[in-house]
C-alpha cells in the first residue's frame, strides 16, 4: 500500500477543489441568468406566468437538492440526452439556484415603492424602461447582500453533486478516505477547504449588509 | 421514444417508502426539538456577557454554517470513530442534524433576541424578575415569536437536507428510493415519486409549524 502524507491528501483535495469552485461559479452564473429571466416575466404580471413561477419556486424549495439532481441525472437520458455527472450537476444546480435567486430578487423588486412604478409610467415609460432605469437600479442595492449570502448555499450545494458521481471536493474526500483509511484527517481537511471558500463569502455578505444599512440611514 | 414509463413497478415496494418516510419524520422531529433547544442555549450564550463562551459558540456557528451538511455527516459518521466515538447510522444522522440546526437556529434566535428593546429588560428588572425569568418571559418568547417564520423555513431545509443521510445508510426516505431502484431499475419513476413525497412532507411540516407557532405564541399572550 502506498503511503499518503498529509501533503498528498491536501494536494489531491486542492485539485478536486477546483471542480467545486468551477461548478459553483457555473451554477451561480447560469442560475442568476435564469433567475433574472423568471423575475422579469413574473414582474411583467401575466397571472399564468406568476402562477408558474410560484410553482417553480415552491417545487425547488420544497424538495431535496439530492432528489432534483437524481431526477435530472436519471431523467435526461430518458429524453435521449446522454448526460455526464458534470452536465447533470450543472443543470440541476442551475435550476436550484435560479429558483432561490428569483425568490430573493422578487422581494427586492417588491420593496421598491409602488409610487416609483406609477411615476415612471406617468412619464410614458414602457415596462422594459421602467425595469431598466427605475426599478432594477434601486432593487440591485438591496439585492446584493442576500445574493452574496446565497452563493454560500450554492457552494455547499455542490457537495451533494458528489452523490451522483461528480468528482469534486467531497467525492475526492471519500475516494482518498478509501485509500488511506484516515477519515478523520481527510474529512477534516475537506471541511476546512469548504470553510476557506465559504467563510470569506459570508464575511463579505455581512460587510455589504452593514454598508447598506448605513446608506439606508 | 423507446422508453416506457412504469410507475406501477414501485407499488410492490410501497412499504419501504412508508418506512422511509417514518424514519425521515423521526429524524426531523428529534433534530428539530433538540436542535432548536441547542440554538436557544447558543443564543443565550452569544447574548451573555461572558466573552469566552460567546466566542466559542461563535466559532461553532461559523464552522457549521460554512461547511456542507454532507461533509459534517461524513465527519461524524466516518471521522469520529477514530476518536473512539462509534455511532450507529441513525445516531450519526440525528447528531449531524442537531449540530447543523443548532448552529443555524443560534444565529436566527440571536437575531430575535437582539430585536428585543432594552427597555423591556429594564422594566422586567424593575419588577424584580431574576435573570432566568427575564430570559424566559421577556426575551425568549417574544424573540421566538418574531423569528418563528425564519426558524420554520430552517427546519424545513434541515428536513430536506436529511435526504443525504442515505449516504451513510440511514434508512430514511431517500435510502428507500435507492433500494427500490436497485431492485427494479426504475430510477426515474422512483425518484419522481419520492420527490413528490418530499414535497408533500415539506408542505405538511410547514403547515404543522405554523399551527404550532399559533399555539405557542398567540395563546400565551393572554396569560
Amino acid at each position: 500500500m502506498s503511503e499518503f502524507s498529509l501533503w498528498d491528501i491536501v494536494y489531491n483535495l486542492l485539485l478536486a477543489g477546483r471542480w467545486t469552485v468551477l461548478l459553483s461559479l457555473t451554477a451561480f452564473v447560469l442560475g442568476g441568468i435564469v433567475g433574472l429571466l423568471l423575475l422579469m416575466v413574473r414582474t411583467a404580471g401575466n397571472p399564468w406566468v406568476v402562477r408558474f413561477v410560484r410553482g417553480y419556486v415552491e417545487l425547488f424549495q420544497g424538495t431535496p437538492l439530492l432528489m432534483q439532481l437524481f431526477i435530472v441525472f436519471f431523467g435526461l437520458p430518458l429524453i435521449g440526452l446522454d448526460v455526464s455527472p458534470w452536465v447533470a450537476a450543472t443543470f440541476g444546480l442551475t435550476l436550484f439556484t435560479s429558483a432561490f435567486l428569483t425568490e430573493i430578487w422578487r422581494g427586492c423588486v417588491e420593496s421598491v415603492g409602488k409610487g416609483q412604478w406609477e411615476a415612471s409610467a406617468s412619464l410614458g415609460m414602457n415596462f422594459t424602461q421602467q425595469m431598466r432605469y427605475i426599478v432594477l437600479p434601486q432593487a440591485l442595492r438591496i439585492a446584493i447582500p442576500p445574493t452574496v449570502g446565497f452563493s454560500v448555499q450554492v457552494v455547499k450545494g455542490t457537495a451533494v453533486a458528489s452523490i451522483i458521481g461528480f468528482v469534486e471536493l467531497t467525492k475526492a474526500g471519500t475516494m482518498i478516505t478509501n485509500a488511506t483509511y484516515a477519515p478523520f484527517t481527510v474529512y477534516g481537511c475537506v471541511a476546512v477547504m469548504y470553510f476557506l471558500i465559504c467563510y470569506p463569502l459570508s464575511l463579505f455578505a455581512r460587510h455589504l449588509e452593514g454598508k447598506f444599512r448605513n446608506v439606508a440611514r | 421514444m423507446a422508453y416506457k414509463f412504469d410507475f406501477g413497478a414501485i407499488v410492490p415496494h410501497w412499504e419501504l417508502l412508508v418506512d422511509g418516510m417514518i424514519l425521515t419524520a423521526e429524524l426531523t422531529v428529534i433534530g428539530a426539538v433538540v436542535g432548536v433547544g441547542l440554538g436557544i442555549m447558543g443564543a443565550w450564550a452569544r447574548a451573555s456577557r461572558a466573552p469566552v463562551i460567546s466566542q466559542i459558540v461563535g466559532v461553532y456557528v461559523e464552522l457549521i454554517r460554512n461547511t456542507p451538511f454532507l461533509v459534517q455527516l461524513f465527519f461524524i459518521f466516518f471521522g469520529l470513530p477514530a476518536l473512539g466515538v462509534k455511532l450507529t447510522e441513525f445516531q450519526a444522522a440525528v447528531l449531524a442534524m442537531i449540530v447543523n440546526l443548532g448552529a443555524y437556529s443560534t444565529e436566527i434566535i440571536r437575531a430575535g433576541i437582539l430585536a428585543i428593546p432594552q427597555g423591556q429588560i429594564e422594566a422586567a428588572q424593575s419588577l424584580a424578575m431574576n435573570r432566568v425569568q427575564i430570559f424566559r418571559y421577556v426575551v425568549l418568547l417574544p424573540a421566538l415569536k418574531k423569528i418563528w417564520p425564519a426558524l420554520s423555513s430552517q427546519i424545513v431545509i434541515v428536513m430536506l437536507g436529511s435526504s443525504v443521510c442515505s449516504q451513510i445508510a440511514a434508512e430514511e426516505l431517500t435510502f428507500g428510493a435507492n433500494y427500490i431502484q436497485a431492485i427494479n431499475f426504475r430510477a426515474f419513476e422512483v425518484y419522481f415519486v419520492v420527490t413528490g413525497l418530499y414535497l408533500v412532507m415539506s408542505i405538511l411540516l410547514r403547515m404543522g409549524l405554523k399551527v404550532l407557532g399559533n399555539y405557542l405564541f398567540e395563546r400565551r399572550r393572554h396569560v
